[in-house]
């Protein structure tokens, strides 16, 4: 990209917070046609700055240009008018309305009568999501689709006031390979189209794959922007954190430990059938599979959050039935969801809150709390994990996203369980905070937990499971271990099932 | 580009000079200070507001709807409401006044009280939880029986109370401070030591934050809940025994529209309906702020016919002020 005039420059933006600056005197400028990364550290500002480039957030300083011009939007609408549409972290579609009105939100046509003119609203979707590339149904309330799904709603919604920039944040955080794939394909649509689109992630072979250039920040100021061809992996991670990173190993296989989860058969109707894993004291073991392809359903069963209705669950060899996740507590297991907003975070509260939450019993002495002994464990959390936070009474509402992500990690971490089950462990986390992650899950595997992890990242699978099961429309179709742990074939087994030869040979703990 | 500069240290200082945040002084101190500048105004508007004896009367009769504001605060935490606390109130004063009639004992009397509030918040939480009834429906349906079993009761008829002894709680004095008084201040201790330093004041807060974070967290929701529908009985039984005691008697129509009022003093004191934020110390000064208001339009004369135009001004002006801040 070059010479020619940027679309949108931003310049020595500003916002501030008590006790933090979000983002301090960062410039940007995004041309027409280009793909932008926009990479950082969580808290490093990325989602503050674009939510003032979106209109959503006032800034404390510094200028935003649109097609040289100085603009000052009050509001998303302004911007949105103005041509740029942001996609945030967390969608913010009305789950109840069709897709049709979704899409045109604020600006369905209407009839003389100032009734929806429905004929209307239907060709003009149908057309956007055509250029696109995507089919969804028009008349189906939002909520009933998948995350992918929205999000292509909510891009559409974008192109339906003909946005010249586009903001996405973190729009494959909650994707698998294939949604992302497909996301892809429309990114690269765009891109021809000459609109500008800023793109945040924490995956930076995502990165590789679809920018064309690159702008990382770090503690809230700017590192550095390169075209994509100037820089490498560790360059952008050391960018990122200052540091390098190494890389991590599967831990060994563990053998003659004790049994301690065992699920036998467990099925729910119409969801998913004939799960039957073993977990041993050390072992960490991975699903893989498509999104909706049962996995989430088949941690959330074991744990009593949804009861199954065949099959059992023995946990130490002793059959259990969970009726509530309180129960599964007290035998000593512990489910990190996957979406922290719903059904992790107490948004309003502190983070100290926040983190005890499952050892409140650990924490307390004849019902009452020891706080001393909380803000101990409270404050280690926050070193280890490295959260990016003004104290354990900041509110976790006001945290950057990967940052809440470790708090309900923590809160799992802090209840000490000996089975763990993991659901999207490090979804919107950095590349750093992963790293310590998977160094925290092996050192809990190592002092003798068993750890059951869902992921849609193969990488991340991986690099911390001896062993991976593929789950495929609510069946396990194959186990891979040792020789049969590669990437392709599980790559292929989510996609397709597993292959028929034995290949897909269970080498059993 | 390519330039490194901002320390973390000096971020984190924030550079410069730190901003006041009015923002957030206004969530924090918003009542406090609406509650001073109400004592101003009421001091300027009549001399004789700030008198010790026009002092003493606001303390006692705020210490009532105080009461039920502390229970009806556990319940508004938990994203709930209770609209039965006045009908409760009210049943409870009449078997109050029934056993100490027949076993002039004032024990068994206050006893009763307590058993038939707990009772009924009992059957409100279980409706909820079990019964999965919408809190503002359940309670609602409970006014309803409540305010009625005291009209079958009683035949219409008040219950004179006559035991000196009892009647001390509610027109006492102990070290110059009205004996009611003393009791919403000691229950507001308890609340407030509950809902910080205990366990399950903890849980209460989470179910009201996010329920199903809870429920994964291991809280058990229901059980809790039905513990805030408790308690909110419980406190409008200590009301009714107050009121009793006040006032000398128990007719079937004590503590009519005294929900209101309880859940005007927890939403003044800054606690949301959504649940998840707020607490008792908010509670108190909101309960002030009302009694206050009440007395000083009192003193001024104002017609019965308007007060409660002022109050519900009142009441939306302390929420919007409260409101502005927590949006940001
Ligand atoms: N309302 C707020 N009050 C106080 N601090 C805030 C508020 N909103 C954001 N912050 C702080 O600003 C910093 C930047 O947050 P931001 O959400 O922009 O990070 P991010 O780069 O998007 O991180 P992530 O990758 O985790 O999403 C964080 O330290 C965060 O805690
Ligand atoms: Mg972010």
């Amino acid at each position: 990209m070059g010479e020619n005039q940027p679309v949108l420059e931003v310049q020595a933006i500003t916002r501030r917070y008590p006790g933090v600056t979000a983002v301090d005197g960062v410039d940007l400028a995004l041309f027409a046609g280009e793909v932008h990364a926009l990479l950082g550290e969580n808290g490093a500002g990325k989602s503050t700055l674009i939510k003032m480039i979106g209109g959503a957030l006032r800034r404390d300083g510094g200028r935003i240009l649109l097609h040289g011009q100085e603009v000052d939007f009050r509001s998303p609408a302004d911007a949105l008018a103005a041509g740029i549409a942001v996609i945030y972290q967390e969608l913010v579609l009305c789950p109840h309305l069709s897709v049709a009105e979704n899409v045109l939100m604020g600006h369905l046509p209407q009839t003389p009568t100032m009734a929806v003119d429905w004929p209307t609203t239907r060709r003009l979707v149908a057309t956007l999501l055509d250029q696109l590339g995507v089919t969804l149904p028009l008349e189906v309330p939002v909520a009933r689709l998948s995350t992918a799904q929205q999000q292509m709603v909510e891009i559409a919604k974008a192109l339906s006031r003909d946005s010249r920039v586009l903001v996405l944040d973190e729009p494959s955080a909650a994707l698998g390979r294939r949604d992302l794939e497909h996301l892809f394909a429309v990114i690269r649509r765009l891109r021809e189209r000459g609109v500008a689109i800023v793109y945040i992630s924490h995956r930076l072979e995502e990165v590789f794959e679809i920018a064309d250039r690159v702008t990382v920040l770090k503690d809230g100021a700017l590192v550095g922007a390169w075209p994509i061809a100037d820089v490498t992996m560790h360059g952008l991670v050391r960018a990122m954190t200052g540091r390098d990173l190494g890389m991590l190993a599967a831990p060994e296989t563990t053998v003659g430990q004790p049994l301690k989860l065992e699920v036998r058969r467990l099925g729910r109707r119409g969801v998913f059938a004939d799960v039957s894993l073993r977990l041993h004291a050390g072992d960490v073991v991975g699903i893989a599979g498509l999104v909706g392809s049962g996995r989430t359903e088949v941690l959330r069963a074991i744990f009593g959050a949804d009861q199954p209705d065949a099959g059992e669950v023995l946990v130490d060899g002793e059959p259990v039935r969970f009726r509530s996740p309180a129960q599964a507590l007290r035998h000593g297991l512990g489910l990190l969801p996957e979406d922290r907003k719903t059904q992790g975070l107490l948004l309003g509260r502190a983070l100290r809150e926040n983190l005890s939450l499952a050892s409140l019993g650990r924490f307390s002495r004849f019902g009452l709390l020891q706080l001393g002994e909380e803000e101990r464990a409270v404050r280690g959390f926050i070193q280890s994990l490295n959260i990016a936070t003004r104290g354990p009474s900041q509110s976790v509402v006001t945290l950057s996203g990967g940052n809440q992500q470790k708090v309900v990690l923590a809160r799992w971490l802090a209840r000490r369980c000996r089975i763990l089950l993991f659901d999207e462990p490090t979804r919107g986390v950095d590349v750093g905070a992963k790293e310590e992650i998977y160094r925290l899950i092996h050192e809990l595997a190592e002092q003798g937990a068993a750890i059951l992890v869902v992921s849609s990242e193969l990488k991340e699978l991986f690099a911390i499971c001896q062993r991976i099961h593929v789950m495929r429309e609510g069946r396990l179709v194959g186990e891979y271990a040792g020789e049969s742990l590669r990437e392709d074939r599980v790559a292929e087994a989510m996609l397709i099932g597993g292959a028929s030869d034995g290949d897909a040979a269970v080498v059993a703990g | 580009m390519g330039m490194q500069r901002s320390l973390p240290a000096e971020r984190i200082l924030g550079r410069g000079h730190p901003r006041v945040d009015a923002r957030e002084i206004l969530t924090k101190y918003g009542t406090v200070i609406a509650l001073l500048l109400l004592v101003v105004v009421a001091s300027f508007a009549s001399p004789r507001f700030l008198s010790p004896v026009n002092l003493m009367n606001v303390l006692r009769q705020t210490a009532i709807v105080g009461v039920l504001g502390i229970g009806m605060t556990f319940v508004i935490l938990t994203a709930g409401i209770d609209l039965s606390v006045g009908a409760t109130l009210a049943l409870s004063a009449v078997l109050l006044a029934g056993t100490l009639d027949a076993t002039g004992n004032i024990w068994l009397a206050m006893a009763a009280a307590l058993l038939v509030g707990a009772f009924v918040g009992l059957a409100n939480g279980l409706g909820v939880t079990l019964g999965r009834v919408q809190p503002f429906v359940m309670t609602l349906g409970m006014l309803g029986i409540a305010r009625s079993l005291a009209f079958l009761y009683t035949k219409g008829e008040p219950i004179p109370v006559l035991e000196m002894d009892f009647l001390k709680l509610g027109i006492g004095y102990l070290w110059r401070i009205p004996v009611p008084s003393i009791v919403f201040l000691a229950l507001l201790a308890v609340a407030a030591f509950a809902l910080h330093y205990t366990r399950f004041g903890r849980s209460v807060y989470a179910v009201g934050s996010n329920e199903e974070a809870a429920r994964l967290s291991g809280i058990s929701v229901g059980r809790d809940k039905v513990l805030v529908y408790v308690i909110s009985g419980l406190t409008a039984a200590a009301g009714a025994i107050l009121y009793t005691a006040q006032f000398a008697a128990a007719p079937a129509i004590a503590g009519e529209g005294y929900e209101l009022d309880a859940i005007a003093a927890v939403v003044v004191g800054g606690t949301s309906l959504f649940g998840g934020q707020g607490g008792v110390v908010g509670t108190f000064i909101g309960a002030l702020i009302i009694g206050i208001l009440s007395n000083a339009l009192n003193l001024m004369g104002v017609s019965p016919f308007a007060q409660p135009l002022a109050k519900g001004a009142l009441i939306i002006l302390a929420v919007l002020l409260v409101g502005r801040g927590r949006r940001s």
